[in-house]
């Protein structure tokens, strides 16, 4: 029997960006609130997994075709290299700093190093949660 | 501060994840693994030298000071067991480039021996007991994939028991770091080792060190080794060598850590614990080896055997003694990598591990023969090889110490040690030639230049031995007084 499942459908397809808009604004907030890279990732990835359950996996990966364990690589990569950005400048490894910048639109805006590691940890964490939910569900 | 203290646990997480990307092209995933093994190497020995020269060198990651932050410290001890980390594990790669096989190899082979070996160095770099908790699980993890890659039956059915013992000795572990954590109030190590001193080792601590001591007991198969023949004979030659040389000796590393460092106030307590289950293991391995008739279980159980006479020397806790528990601790890396890589290739040749079905090798591989025998001789501790050395002072610092129970012990144990390998030599290279070169099951091709590699090592350890001795008696002095380590990490005058 095939099941009908275009309200589910339809939500998704609405409801993945509001998750994926939110997970954008806790990926950000991290850096002085509730939220970061950790929180980020694993929100971005409840809103590819909803879209696995509301379509399938076939579907998904047609849409979004790409090997979530590189992902997670690239992601783990970019968080040790951001550390070892700290030896060109013989800082400590792991050394973060921030600056203040007038952006346009922006107005005075603080950048910090620290969120390019998070940046590493949302990607690694997006990478290995999806590869989890896709083992378990029977396809790797 | 000293950026290069990382890099020996860096250099091979980033090449590891690097190659992560790049799964399918293997020639890459070779050759860039063996280059990373290399240049930790070269650091190691960099290091090394900086330590001689210098004293102890830290880093506190991030800018974040002890005992606040996590530090990373090597000293002589530590520099040394990287070292010989790097030199094993290169033989080692280079020996699973010919005997592996593609499918592993597709099957991120490569990246998980890295991060094995970044686990077992940063267990060795850590100053922090939390720290120490972590790098001991990357170096587990990276152990069970490799145990179980590849999905044969033995292996499976081994690896479950493997990954069982481990997760109950890391809870233990960390119920004792919560422990410790809640009567002193820090983790960083050399600042556990002042605030003991200062309240005193009382009834409690001491309770939770023979905490620590069951657990790292467990992880290095002292006494508590039951898992370990079994789990060690299972995977591939080159995974069961890397296990072998390196994973119960990171278990022995931590034991000598902390029982020289934090809880030393007692050693009429745990170091005569230690002196007891040292002998019990011993034994127990001395029988065990001399009863099988399997070459993967003899050797699996001289592994056990080594762990034993190491800790003896820890036991004994004279600086005679720890000096030979670190002489004896590098001789045995090397030389059991070197045992496991020997009797893989044995066993490629004929296609079975039963002492029973071979016979007269040494007429088509005389190289393979000769070389075997010169690692009998040195496992046994024949001088001038490189076991001799460590033999001859751990047993001079048992009998010092009066412990003449634990020096009749070890030297039992090296005869039975004797016995079991040689049995292997008899029973392998002796008698009548069954095979001809045409029947054997598998080739030597570049099989025997990383066992060459290590016996040059393995010799020049032994006749070398008056240029190692000046760092392995500062290693030994950095251990016995644990004031160097805390002024270094501490940064107190």
């Amino acid at each position: 029997m095939k099941s009908n499942d275009v309200i589910l459908q339809t939500v998704t397809k609405i409801v993945t960006f509001i998750i994926l808009t939110f997970a954008i604004y806790l990926f950000l907030a991290g850096h002085h609130e509730p939220g970061g890279g950790f929180i980020g990732g694993l929100v971005i990835t409840s809103a590819l997994t909803l879209l696995y359950l509301a379509f399938d996996i076939e579907t998904v990966r047609e849409g979004l075709p790409v090997d979530f364990k590189v992902v997670a690589a690239i992601g783990v990569f970019i968080a040790v290299a951001t550390g070892m950005g700290s030896l060109l400048f013989d800082q400590p490894f792991l050394s973060q700093t921030f600056g203040y910048f007038n952006l346009p639109i922006f107005g005075k805006t603080e950048l910090a190093t620290a969120v390019l590691f998070d940046l590493g940890v949302a990607l690694a964490v997006v990478g290995t949660g999806v590869t989890i939910i896709l083992s378990i569900s029977g396809d790797a | 501060m000293n950026n290069l203290v990382i890099l020996p646990l860096l250099i091979p997480l980033l090449t590891g994840i690097f190659l992560v990307i790049f799964r399918q092209n293997i020639l890459l995933q070779r050759w860039l693994s063996i280059v990373a093994i290399f240049s930790t190497g070269g650091v190691a020995a960099y290091l090394l030298q900086m330590v001689a020269d210098d004293g102890i060198q830290t880093l506190a990651i991030g800018g974040w000071e002890a005992p606040f932050g996590i530090v990373l410290v090597i000293d002589m001890f530590s520099g040394l067991l990287i070292l010989t980390t790097s030199i094993v594990s290169f033989s080692c790669i280079l020996f699973a480039f010919n005997s592996i096989g593609l499918e592993r190899e597709q099957f991120y082979f490569y990246p998980f021996m890295l991060f094995l070996i970044t686990g077992v160095n940063g267990s060795f770099l850590t100053g922090d007991l939390f720290n120490l908790f972590v790098c001991f699980e990357v170096m587990l993890i990276s152990s069970y994939v490799l145990i179980s890659l590849g999905g044969t039956k033995v292996q499976l059915r081994e690896s479950i028991k493997y990954v069982v013992i481990n997760i109950m000795s890391s809870t233990m572990f960390l119920l004792g770091i919560a422990y410790l954590y809640a009567i002193t109030g820090t983790l960083n190590m050399a600042h556990l080792s002042v605030r003991i001193a200062e309240v005193g080792q009382q009834g409690l601590l001491t309770t939770v060190a023979i905490l620590f001591l069951v657990v790292f007991s467990l992880k290095a198969a002292l006494f508590l080794y039951f898992w370990l023949p079994g789990s060690y004979a299972a995977p591939p030659t080159a995974i069961g060598a890397i296990f072998g040389a390196l994973l119960t000796k990171v278990g022995i590393y931590a034991l000598f850590r902390m029982f020289t460092l934090v809880f030393y106030h007692q050693p009429e307590i745990t170091h005569l614990l230690l002196g007891v289950m040292a002998a019990l293991t011993m034994l127990l391995g001395g029988i065990g080896a001399v009863s099988q008739w399997d070459i993967r279980k003899i050797i699996a159980y001289n592994v056990i055997i080594a762990v034993g006479f190491i800790v003896s020397g820890l036991a004994v806790f004279t600086s005679t003694a720890v000096a030979g528990g670190i002489y004896y601790l590098l001789h045995d890396m090397i030389v059991k990598a070197l045992l496991f890589l020997l009797g893989g290739t044995i066993i490629g040749i004929v296609g079975t591990s039963k002492l029973k079905e071979m016979s007269g090798l040494i007429r088509n591989h005389p190289l393979l023969g000769w070389m075997f025998f010169i690692t009998v001789l040195a496992l046994a501790g024949i001088p001038p090889l490189s076991g001799f050395i460590g033999k001859v002072l751990v047993i001079k610092g048992t009998l010092e110490a009066e412990f003449y129970w634990l020096a009749v012990i070890g030297l039992l144990s090296s005869l039975m040690v004797l016995y079991s390998v040689m049995k292997i030599f008899v029973n392998g290279f002796w008698g009548e030639t069954y095979l001809s070169k045409e029947q054997e099951k598998g080739t030597t091709s570049g099989l025997l230049f990383p066992c060459i590699l290590l016996t040059l090592v393995s010799i020049g350890f032994g006749l070398g031995v008056e240029g190692i001795t000046f760092y392995v008696d500062q290693a030994a002095n950095g251990l016995m007084n644990p004031d160097i380590y805390i002024k270094a990490v501490l940064k107190s005058p």
